[in-house]
């Protein structure tokens, strides 16, 4: 099929180079599209996070804020880092750490000054907090 | 009393494994000491630190059994209301207890090596024990110094904190005893190979030798992971059974190094190829156990398992993985050379297929590396918080694990060294031709289908029918060149490790099966049910009963009944969910229901009481879901490690001494 030796030892080479730099390629892309970047309250207030990806947010729940709507799974609850708090909607059922006064993440995104959330995550130490509030 | 004999039997243990392997390799490397003298020394030695360490270990046992809460660990990881068995599985779930359980493993491992290896040679014996018992040297140490598990607190505490609720599960019993053995037992096969590289001398006996060993620590390794995995899938009450959390990512990198080191193994025992690869494997798979120990206990992950926030410790395990990781490395690159390639063999034969699924092995391993190490590094650079989703993980590891299904298809009817591409897949012709329409029946009937379940399924029938094929083959064949017809005997001719190969490959089929088809056509539903209210999900029926109050030894609960029916059918099965509160510490648990079964399991979890509903009338959150074909996936592991287990009974390896030099 192939005319000289020469193109024949090249290009088993060339196929490996070539698959690997796909491989690389199609990581490096999955890797980028699902880094989700960490932000506090403060920083959303202060518009710094984009409004186009899912981003993760971290704060406490404040007390007294949570609202859970009858007859549906809708909750309404305000995270705040002692400096500005942001509302968050979710919609489903929340875990079990998840109490007003204790820390919170949630991964979601802003619309019109809201976070809706798609994920309430379970973070299973009472004693957790989101590293931002530790300080 | 028994906290100080325990305290006393690590001292000890650690003062004889410095002293023995210091004193030993000083003297075999000046000669004076024949190598059978400092074998028996070594191998005595190996026996007593075993001893001493098992006394330790039941001492710490026995202070959570007696609840003596003057012993910190105990007072902060169990409560006197604990029922029994959680306070045996409290021994080893505490930072400091882990640790404790991990030194056991690697004496009982560095014991079983020195008592089972009468066909090593005896120069070769004395370096792995050495290197074995040096091991022992350092995690003793970093045991004895920061976190050692008999450190005693006064006053002494009255009824302890509590172990983790999330620990009092069954299955959290047995987990972290035989993931640690993987993990630890990924030592012996890096003492060979460590062993090997200083000896200047790599040959296929090497590879006998490692082989049941390798086998056996992935064995493990894979029952642990396995038994992991279905307590997140039972107990964290979000019904998936894998959530690319670092911590189980930590355990999956060793796994995947050992999956391809117990294959390289084989390529080197039978054709003396891939010798500085296999080394390398072999050195991998350890540090990679020692990344996850370190990731787990250091406290740099916030995540479920990590409970250690001492700084201290995490910069002592470091230390520990850089001496052994760079200086094993170092003697890697030094005496690889020396070592050499080992067999030549065409771009078309069996070596290439394994090489090749190794490749694809190790890639998808750093792929797991790259998304569970990035986000730690950036936030020590950046100082920024993020983390990397499942979908990154799913998106690479579905494109380079399928294929690997293909090859592991087609490998066992290669042949070594070379053969011919065309030839080779004649055999699996049938096996294609039935896979196909098996995956085309599935997306036909089942609906739903995308390219990814698609390629799924065909992927792992291929490897179901292509396996079955094989071995019916093989039996054939040994009939028709005049092998005995009485088919228990043609069975016993093709040899343990062979079948071995069959059930294990015949597991990931399975598991590949079970985790397309649950992440297809599994069924989630959250909603809010009153009593009474019946839901349909699949074709069953789930009746909503009602919640009244249930308690335990050591709980209070919100206790949940739901009928469940299938179909038109009478039988009705009781599922009750609980949402418990542990007495001790106040922390709320949920525990879901599950109704198992092969083909599919309904599981119920209890969310929270609904705001607006009179008290006779109760509704509540409920999350309901169907995860069709989901025990396949741990059905899978277990035939995997039946697999590496089997091999372990084969009696090539165990030729007496005299046969081997």
């Amino acid at each position: 099929m192939f005319k000289s030796k020469f193109v024949k030892r090249l290009l088993l080479p060339l196929a490996i180079v070539g698959a690997m730099a796909v491989t690389v390629y199609a990581i490096i892309n999955a890797f980028s599209d699902n880094l989700t970047f960490f932000y506090t309250p403060t920083q959303l207030a202060q518009g710094e996070a984009p409004n186009d990806r899912s981003i993760r947010l971290g704060g406490m729940v404040e007390q007294g804020s949570m609202q859970r709507e009858a007859g549906t799974l809708n909750v309404s609850f305000r995270v705040t880092d002692m400096k500005n708090t942001i509302t968050v909607t979710y919609t489903g059922i929340t875990p079990d750490l998840f109490k007003e006064g204790k820390g919170v993440v949630a991964e979601g995104m802003m619309k019109n000054g809201t976070f809706v959330a798609h994920e309430i995550l379970a973070k299973h130490d009472e004693n957790y907090m989101p590293p931002v509030l530790k300080k | 009393m028994i906290a100080e004999l325990g305290q006393l039997g690590l001292s000890l243990a650690f003062a004889l494994a410095l002293f023995t392997s210091v004193f030993g390799f000083w003297q075999f490397s000046r000669g004076r000491v024949s190598h059978e003298q400092l074998a028996r020394g070594l191998t005595g030695t190996a026996l007593l630190t075993f001893g001493l360490i098992c006394l330790a270990f039941l001492a710490l046992m026995s202070c959570f059994v007696l609840s003596d809460f003057s012993v910190r660990n105990v007072a902060e990881n169990s409560n006197i209301l604990l029922p029994w068995p959680y306070k045996i599985a409290a021994t080893w779930g505490s930072h400091e207890g882990s640790l404790l359980l991990w030194v056991f493993m690697l004496t009982g491992w560095t014991a079983a090596v020195a008592l089972l290896s009468g066909n090593l040679a005896t120069g070769f014996k004395v370096r792995v024990l050495s290197v074995l018992l040096l091991l022992q040297v350092a995690f003793l140490l970093f045991l004895l110094s920061s976190s050692n598990p008999f450190e005693r607190i006064l006053p002494a505490a009255l009824a302890g904190r509590d172990l983790n609720p999330l620990l009092q599960d069954p299955v959290m019993v047995i987990h972290p005893p035989m993931l640690y053995m993987g993990y630890v037992g990924f030592a012996v096969a890096f003492a060979f190979a460590v062993a090997a590289l200083l000896e200047g001398r790599l040959d296929p006996v090497w590879a006998r030798w490692t082989r049941p060993w390798a086998n056996a620590a992935w064995s493990f390794l894979t029952v642990g992971i396995m038994l992991g995995s279905w307590w997140a899938y039972t107990e964290l009450g979000w019904g998936g059974w894998w959530f690319w959390d670092p911590v189980e990512n930590a355990s999956l990198m060793p796994w995947l190094a050992g999956a391809a080191l117990i294959h390289s193994l084989a390529v080197t025992d039978k054709r003396d190829a891939l010798k500085s690869w296999t080394v390398l494997l072999s050195i991998i798979a350890f540090a990679l156990s020692l990344l996850g120990t370190f990731l787990v206990r250091s406290g740099v992950l916030t995540s479920v398992h990590a409970f250690a926030t001492d700084p201290k410790r995490g910069i002592m395990i470091l230390a520990l993985l850089s001496i052994v990781i760079g200086s094993s490395f170092v003697l890697y690159a030094v005496k690889t050379r020396q070592v050499g390639l080992g067999g030549k063999f065409a771009p078309v034969s069996r070596e290439t297929l394994l090489l090749i699924n190794n490749v694809l092995m190790v890639t998808a391993l750093f792929t797991v590396m790259l998304g569970t190490l990035y986000p730690l590094f950036a936030e020590v650079i950046t100082g920024r918080k993020m983390s990397v989703g499942p979908p990154y993980f799913e998106a690479v590891f579905a494109p380079l694990l399928l294929p690997a299904l293909w090859v592991m298809s087609v490998a066992p009817v290669s042949q070594w060294k070379q053969m011919s591409f065309m030839e080779t897949l004649k055999h699996v012709r049938v096996p294609f031709v039935l896979a196909m329409l098996t995956a085309i029946a599935i997306a036909v009937f089942g609906g739903k289908a995308s390219p990814w379940s698609f390629v799924g399924c065909a992927a792992a029938a291929m490897l179901f029918l292509a396996t079955i094929r094989h071995a019916l083959h093989q039996l054939a064949k040994l009939k028709a060149n005049g092998g005995s017809r009485a088919l228990f005997d043609r069975v016993r001719v093709l040899g343990l490790t062979y079948w071995a190969m069959i059930v294990a490959h015949i597991g990931v089929a399975l598991f590949v099966a079970g985790v397309t088809l649950v992440k297809t056509y599994q069924l989630e539903r959250d909603l809010v049910m009153k009593p009474g209210q019946t839901e349909k999900i699949s074709d069953w029926s789930v009746t909503f009963i009602g919640v009244d109050n249930g308690s335990g030894v050591n709980y209070k609960a919100a206790h949940g009944v739901f009928e469940l029916t299938r179909g038109k059918g009478t039988t009705i099965y009781l599922l009750e969910p609980e949402k418990r509160q542990y007495v001790a510490s106040g922390q709320v648990m949920t525990e879901a229901a599950i109704y198992y079964s092969l083909l599919g399991d309904v599981y119920i979890s209890l969310g929270e009481p609904d705001a607006n509903s009179s008290e006779t009338e109760q509704a509540w959150g409920v999350r309901i879901y169907y995860k069709p074909f989901i025990a396949w996936i741990w059905i899978g592991c277990l035939f995997m490690a039946a697999g590496g287990v089997m091999t372990l009974f084969d009696k090539r390896y165990r030729r007496k001494k005299g046969a081997v030099a």
